[in-house]
């Protein structure tokens, strides 16, 4: 194989691309990342929040994130780098009759799973979350096996490792063109030269649709937007994600948690949806996200904000990513889609894709991306996005 | 040279240890006026902090009051305060109930001004003048900026703005002025946290959010202080000299007994002037390029004084364990590295670091970014002295008038000309000007470098102080009679006229000297050593008079001495030089130990890992090693980094920017919906009283 030459190219060194060339180089698969930013996780990674969990209400993406958990969560005694892990586990505390009866509806399925999760009552609910408002407070189901990470530290620490592996890495340097003759991919261009590879994944994040457009393949994944935001670190006071369903003003719903420095990192989902690629701030989010979260646990009305941002959800109509390999045109696949999960999702699927592109894959990673196919009529709705 | 005010006093407590503050104090001038330099201990590593920027810029003063985290530089102490150090993370209080949720109000203005400093105060009246409705907000509890930090008269021009006055009486006047046009209204205590893309800038006005929506978003955001890495730079003890003016010339605190200065510029030669009328013996300042780039006139000033100077020297080291004991300075090499061998060691219990200012940026930037009808003047455009400033916010004012398609007449051409001869450097040193002898009595101008001030030239009476109209940047000359009326002496900013009389005594005239270190140092009958422009020693002489000017709150005294002496006298001599110990300190500033990112505690090494593992973008820099994370914002060490970039020999071109995000300043989450809640702290003490 000459310089240019690569068993597979992926483009988008962010939460999908960076975990997905680490997996492939332990696989010894000569593997470059381009990316069109200056360094790793530069687009939607840094504005995930960091929750990771494998209660979901699919198969396939709870087998995905178990896989996840299981390297997040044994990173550090593997590695030795601190990615900022913390076993908080996943709250859903209720406030609504109706949102109670989706849960325990939801519960059940996820315990079909054997995932770790049960309905706390009230009283439990109050020990778990300092300070929540009691008043109407009925409950919500808590699992402790969910937690959170950073995905600034995670995302370099896998960057790292694929580099000891052997991946290459171009930054600033996107791909301008996708070579594919006789239904089958051979390569890509950039400003910079011509590659060419047996494989190539579209692990573009926002971008994907625009990228898959140079393949001629259509992909139905369009970004919105959700702000953000990070405090000042504080004593540690509560340990799980805290995820509230109910809508708002101007939102659906939101979620918090402290993370491994103490600050408490939150995302709101604006309602109506904002569509579009403008990550710029706006002035609505912070009165409204604080709205929310006071009334939820007034105790945090007197931490600092520090900083704010908004970072985009690439959507798909169903909620769940599209990870597959299009019959149309061999040797592209797509790892799409993710619907602002791609941070926790990202590991557990790169296994299962470098284990395909070695050809290799067991029956959990034919398991998962069964579920991820790009031909299919997208009319379901996932329980809880 | 000030006189404080008679103010009430409160009593607080810190660490359970009672202490008296005045009303209106903030608590870092209390703790400091108290004798406390530790304020708290850092969460990663236990080392001690103190005050920092003194200007609500850094966390590092970060105190427990009342149970909240707060910046000690900001906030006022209330009576019965409960002020705690903050040992690692803050535990919050809890909230016991929330009263309302509140809601944000929207306010439209054509013109929103973001600092209330001399360029944002000049920009108001120009839009007052008008009837624009202007909204002018400043972060600090009185309006300024800078200003008040100023107890020397200031250069420029009499006419435009207010040479030979004062600096803190400047910002009253400006204020003043504003109340004549009522379309301008003020807020002080208002932060601007944030400005967004639709155009709002999110301002906290006295605890209560506003989403404010100008027409015109005008930043007068003015300076923040550079900082150096050395060894001990986080000590409590050094700090920049705006943080130093605050706590003496502002709240009247003396935070030291023996200081020693880093920066030749007109800041740091500035406030060694200021810490010797405060009664503060300086122990040295040093320059790492061959000159003191300040004005000479205030180089000389410290110079008479008795200050040693020393240029081509940085700072080696901090030492102290709890604090600043000693600071070791050492001889610069051509690329400016401390030579080892060339090291000297001064007592001193605070080091002063004046290396320079960064423009406060970001409102503009983010402005502009986000496509608001945006423009900048003052310091926060280009730095510069404040009588600059003052032109810059009325030119700015014209250009956002001419935005708003408001008809006014053209902006007068000389007001640009002023504004670059107010900008401009100091140009060349003349030979010492020849005195008119023969004459009785006349005043000799010590004013040799070229530098933009014509007060001198302005108050004379008979009109024999020549500065040409044109050329405010030529050096005064004397033609013509004098009246010995001192009114040259007592309105110069750099102490450079002294007026010699020889109508008693021909041989044994008298030297009137401008003196302002205080009243009762020199008394009538004392004898005093003079000395020349530069600090020379001329032998002793003896005090025949001392004047005192309360308006102008200037001393003369004047001594009887020799003819020849009399024409080369310009000061007193007060102060012995310090023997420094040719040894000690940490020759260690480019050790990797050195703290670069202070909020985070990322030291030299990590970050010059960071780079040599190949990382060029500060954003991935930040991830990897959270340097620039902190509660700062990363305004204390982005340009630190960015030198270590240049001393690792990587173009700072390679290198991506950090990303520029809301908030510019913290605050508490409840805020942004105005929520009212009471914490069990405040619950307690509503109790206190049953």
């Amino acid at each position: 194989m000459s310089g240019n030459d690569y068993d597979v190219i992926i483009i988008g060194a962010g939460s999908v691309g960076v975990p997905l060339a680490m997996s492939l180089a332990e696989r010894k698969l000569k593997t470059l990342v381009l990316e069109g930013g200056p360094s790793v996780g530069q687009g939607q990674n840094k504005c995930a929040i960091g929750g990771v969990r494998a209660t979901h209400s699919d198969g396939a993406k709870i087998k995905a994130c178990l896989r996840s958990l299981e390297i997040f969560s044994t990173w550090k005694e593997k590695r030795g780098d601190d990615i900022g892990w913390i076993r908080g586990g996943y709250a859903f505390p209720v406030y609504e009759e109706a949102d109670e009866a989706v849960l325990k509806e939801l519960l059940k399925i996820q315990l079909s799973f054997g995932l770790n999760i049960g309905w706390l009552a009230p009283d439990k609910m109050r020990v778990l979350l300092p300070g929540i408002t009691e008043k109407e407070l009925r409950g919500g189901t808590y699992a402790p096996d969910d937690g959170s990470a950073s995905p600034l530290l995670a995302i370099n620490a896998f960057y790292r490792r694929a580099l000891v592996l052997g991946a290459e890495f171009r930054f600033k340097e996107p791909v301008t063109e996708i070579i594919s003759g006789n239904g089958m991919v051979t390569g890509v261009v950039t400003a910079l030269g011509r590659y060419r590879a047996r494989w190539v994944v579209n692990a573009a994040g926002a971008d994907a649709a625009e990228v898959s457009d140079m393949a001629g393949v259509k992909v139905p994944v369009n970004p919105d937007c959700h702000e953000a935001g990070i405090t000042e670190p504080v004593e540690r006071f509560f340990e799980p994600m805290v995820v509230d369903i109910r809508p708002g003003d101007k939102s659906k719903n939101y979620y918090f948690y402290q993370n491994s420095e103490g600050q408490i990192v939150f995302c709101l989902t604006p309602r109506p949806p904002i569509w579009g690629k403008d990550t710029r701030s706006t002035s609505q989010f912070l009165p409204e996200v604080s709205k929310r979260m006071t009334a939820l646990m007034p105790n945090l009305a007197n931490i600092k904000v520090r900083r704010t941002w908004r970072g985009l959800y690439p959507m798909t109509p169903d909620g769940f990513p599209i990870v597959d390999f299009p019959a149309a045109l061999k040797g592209y696949a797509l790892a799409v889609g993710m619907c602002g999960q791609g941070f926790m999702l990202g590991p557990g699927l790169g296994e299962a894709i470098a284990a395909h592109i070695a050809g290799k894959p067991s029956a959990d990673d034919k398991e998962i991306l069964a579920g991820f196919r790009l031909e299919r009529n997208f009319s379901g709705q996932e329980k809880l996005k | 040279m000030l006189e404080p005010e008679e103010k009430k006093k409160l009593r607080f407590t810190f660490e359970g240890r009672e202490l008296e503050a005045f009303e209106d104090e903030v608590i870092s001038s209390a703790l400091i006026a108290a004798g406390i330099k530790i304020f708290s201990h850092h969460k990663k590593d236990g080392s001690p902090q103190g005050i920092f920027c003194a200007n609500g810029q850094c966390a590092q003063c970060t105190v427990v009051a009342d149970g909240l985290p707060v910046k000690a530089c900001v906030t006022k102490v209330k009576e019965g305060m409960k002020v705690a150090a903050l040992n690692g993370l803050p535990k919050m209080p809890r909230t016991v109930c929330v009263q309302e949720l509140g809601r944000v109000e929207e306010i439209e203005t054509d013109a929103l001004i973001v600092g209330g400093g001399p360029s944002g105060l000049a920009a108001a009246a120009e839009l007052g003048k008008l009837n624009i409705p202007t909204l002018i907000i400043d972060d600090k509890h009185k309006l300024g900026g800078k200003l008040v930090l100023q107890t020397h008269k200031f250069f420029g021009s009499v006419e435009d703005c207010f040479a030979g006055t004062r600096g803190i009486d400047i910002a009253d006047k400006l204020e003043d002025r504003l109340k004549a046009y009522p379309s301008v209204k003020v807020w002080t205590n208002a932060v601007c946290a944030a400005v967004f893309s639709d155009k709002r800038a999110g301002v906290v006005y006295n605890g209560v959010y506003y989403l404010i929506k100008p027409r015109a978003f005008i930043s007068a955001t003015g300076a923040r202080e550079k900082t150096l890495a050395f060894a001990g730079n986080t000590l409590p003890g050094v700090y920049g000299a705006g943080a130093f003016q605050t706590l003496v010339n502002r709240d009247l605190v003396r935070p030291s007994k023996n200081l020693f200065i880093a920066g030749g510029g007109n800041v740091g030669l500035i406030a060694a002037y200021h810490a010797l009328q405060a009664g503060i013996k300086v122990a040295g300042l040093i320059e790492a390029l061959d000159h003191c780039g300040g004005y000479k006139v205030h180089l000389d000033k410290i110079k008479r004084l008795g200050v040693p100077v020393y240029t081509r020297h940085t700072v080696v080291s901090a030492n102290g364990k709890n604090g600043v004991e000693s600071v070791t300075m050492a001889q610069v090499d051509a690329d400016f590295k401390p030579v080892k061998g060339t090291e000297k060691t001064f007592a001193a219990d605070t080091l002063l670091v004046a290396v320079g200012l960064n423009s406060v940026s970001e409102f503009h930037d983010q402005a502009t970014a986000f496509g608001m009808n945006a423009f900048v003047c003052g310091d926060a455009e280009e730095i510069a002295e404040a009588s600059a400033a003052m032109f810059s916010g009325r030119i700015t004012a014209h250009k956002v008038l001419k935005s708003l398609g408001v008809m006014t007449g053209p902006v007068p051409q000389f007001w640009f000309e002023r504004l670059q001869t107010l900008k401009s450097r100091p140009g060349i040193t003349q030979e010492r000007a020849v005195t008119d002898k023969d004459k009785a009595v006349y005043p000799v101008l010590h004013c040799r470098q070229e530098i933009p001030c014509d007060p001198c030239a302005t108050v004379c009476p008979k009109k024999s102080i020549k500065i040409p109209k044109n050329d405010m940047m030529a050096v005064p000359k004397f033609e013509g009679e004098c009246i010995g009326c001192f009114k040259c002496l007592l309105i110069c900013p750099g102490l450079a006229v002294t007026i010699v009389d020889k109508r008693k005594d021909r041989q044994l005239p008298t030297v009137a000297l401008p003196f302002e270190i205080g009243r009762g140092l020199v008394k009538k009958g004392d004898s005093v050593k003079l000395t020349d422009c530069e600090g020379a020693e001329l032998g002793d002489a003896q005090v025949v008079d001392v004047k005192d000017f309360k308006a102008e709150n200037t001393l003369i005294v004047i001594a009887k001495t020799t003819a020849a002496a009399a024409d080369k006298a310009a000061g007193l001599k007060l102060y012995k030089a310090q023997n420094p110990q040719t040894a000690g300190g940490d020759f260690s500033s480019m050790s990797d130990e050195v703290i670069i990112c202070r909020c985070e505690r990322v030291s030299l090494g990590e970050i010059r890992k960071a780079i040599r593992s190949g990382i060029r973008d500060l954003n991935q820099l930040k991830a990897v090693t959270r340097a620039g994370m902190g509660a700062c914002g990363a305004k204390t060490c982005a340009s630190l980094i960015a030198g270590i970039y240049k001393s690792e020999g990587v173009d700072l071109k390679e290198v991506t920017a950090l990303s520029q995000r809301p908030l510019f300043a913290e605050v508490p989450l409840g805020t942004f919906s105005n929520i009212k809640c009471r914490t069990e702290e405040e619950e307690k003490a509503s109790w206190s009283g049953f």
